[in-house]
């Protein structure tokens, strides 16, 4: 396959980017969108020139590091996938992709199409957890909790933070996140204690690092790899409800 | 800052205004489109003349109209605020975008269909209260309704806001609902279901009366 790729450039948070034009040549349809930009980079490095700066980690679409907005979708143009699960063969020879960072205010580009997303940390930090004793590993049923609650809490958990919904949203909202931490807490009895205090410490720092809110466009739930559903923003919305208003 | 500003200072907060306001604003249209259903009687006007002078002189619809005022006034300044906020979070926009791969271009818009809707408001007001009941007029409502209708430019207009009205209500409504945190399988589909028809039928019966001016008087 041969390529056209429009790539975001950018030295460092500092300097103003812009678009740069490669031709990938030789690339396979079964190589990952990953190892398509290893062969430019190859090509780049031999050239002496910069490679282009992406994240990535484990390539198997578990870890949310990839995080790439290719033509105009958040990792690019399939459902329920990371852009490292994503194959060239879901492209057609002589195609031009367009290859951008995640864009919102609280991920400023690092380099190329790099994005701290640590605005994502600072919400965990702020109550995505529980504070409670656990001891050493417990009996499996040694607590016990149904089987719908149970499965509803591990939809939520399958999030990996990877910000394709910050991403995709119109608004930059990061409420698909938020409402995925906060949902898998609340559904089990180890995060009742802290129910109150981490849904209103969660929204307040995510509204103090900038992302917008929501307005039910659904675009984050089309995006999400891990097809995180909207009814949990639904969830977010009744526990911040419940620890105001009720 | 007290917990109530706290709470209605947040994004959620002002979404659950936006929400609350939005479904009052529902009710509203429901009741100010069935009491215009009376100027399709056959009288000359003189039942839904009646009725416009009941509403505008009862005391308490009167103290209801501040409510109704306060009402659009809030669903408007943070609709505004929000749309503001949301810009602001993304400063750079993509080159190469396609949202339409990933959302609907009504649940896109709400802020235009909401604006031009606001358009359709001022003129509204401004020939159906302002001057009527501010300035005062020598012709009955009726006669004013009759009149403004006549004039093609003034119908269509009110014929598309209508429409835009209907786009914005197809969006508004169920959106209301899961901004309330009212999202489950057993009643969304109702909830989807009503909201579909409510964004139909309510600004289809408002086009009527447009419609019926223009082409039977």
């Amino acid at each position: 396959m041969k390529l056209t790729l429009h790539v975001w450039r950018q030295k460092d948070a500092k300097s103003k980017g812009k678009f740069a034009v490669y031709q990938a040549n030789d690339i396979l349809e079964d190589m990952s969108f990953l190892e398509m930009l290893d062969v430019v980079n190859e090509e780049l490095i031999a050239k002496g020139e910069e490679p282009i700066a992406f994240d990535h980690d484990c390539r198997e679409g578990i870890c949310g590091c990839c995080s790439l907005y290719i033509n105009g979708r958040a990792h690019g143009p399939k459902r329920g996938i990371t852009a490292c699960q994503l194959h060239m063969r879901s492209f057609k020879d002589g195609d031009t992709i367009f290859i951008e960072p995640w864009r919102a205010r609280p991920f400023p580009v690092i380099k190329d199409l790099i994005v701290d997303r640590t605005a994502l940390d600072r919400i965990i930090q702020a109550g995505g957890y529980i504070s409670a004793r656990i001891g050493s590993a417990q009996d499996a049923n040694a607590i016990l909790i149904g089987h719908d609650q149970a499965e509803a809490s591990m939809d939520a958990a399958a999030c990996i933070g990877c910000g394709a919904c910050v991403a995709a949203c119109k608004n930059a909202s990061a409420m698909l996140f938020v409402s995925a931490k906060v949902s898998h807490l609340a559904l089990l009895p180890q995060g009742l204690p802290e129910r109150e205090s981490r849904v209103l410490n969660m929204v307040a720092q995510m509204d103090k690092e900038g992302f917008g809110a929501c307005t039910n466009t659904g675009a984050c739930e089309a995006e999400c790899p891990k097809e995180i559903k909207i009814t949990n923003i639904a969830r977010l919305n009744r526990e911040f409800l419940r620890a105001t208003v009720i | 800052m007290g917990w109530f500003f706290r709470t209605f200072y947040s994004t959620i907060g002002k979404k659950l205004i936006m929400s609350l306001t939005g479904l009052f604003l529902c009710s509203f249209l429901l009741v100010h489109l069935t009491g215009n259903f009376q100027l399709f009687k056959d009288d000359g006007g003189e039942a839904f003349n009646h009725y416009s002078e009941f509403m505008s002189t009862n005391i308490l619809i009167r103290i209801l109209e501040i409510g109704l005022f306060l009402g659009f006034a809030l669903h408007m300044t943070e609709a505004f605020w929000l749309y503001f906020l949301n810009k602001r979070a993304r400063p750079v926009a993509y080159a190469k975008n396609q949202a339409s791969e990933n959302s609907t271009l009504i649940s896109r818009t709400m802020i235009w269909s909401g604006s031009i809707v606001l358009v359709f408001l001022l003129v509204h007001l401004k020939s159906f209260f302002f001057d009527h009941r501010i300035i005062g007029s020598e012709l009955t409502m009726y006669q004013g309704v009759v009149q403004a209708f006549q004039d093609p430019l003034y119908s269509w207009f009110y014929v598309l806001a209508m429409v835009l009205l209907g786009f914005h209500l197809n969006h508004g409504f169920q959106s209301a609902f899961q901004t309330l945190g009212l999202n489950h399988k057993k009643y969304t589909p109702l909830i989807k279901t009503v909201g579909l028809l409510f964004s139909i039928l309510v600004p289809l019966g408002y086009i009527t009366m447009p419609l019926y001016f223009l082409f039977t008087k």
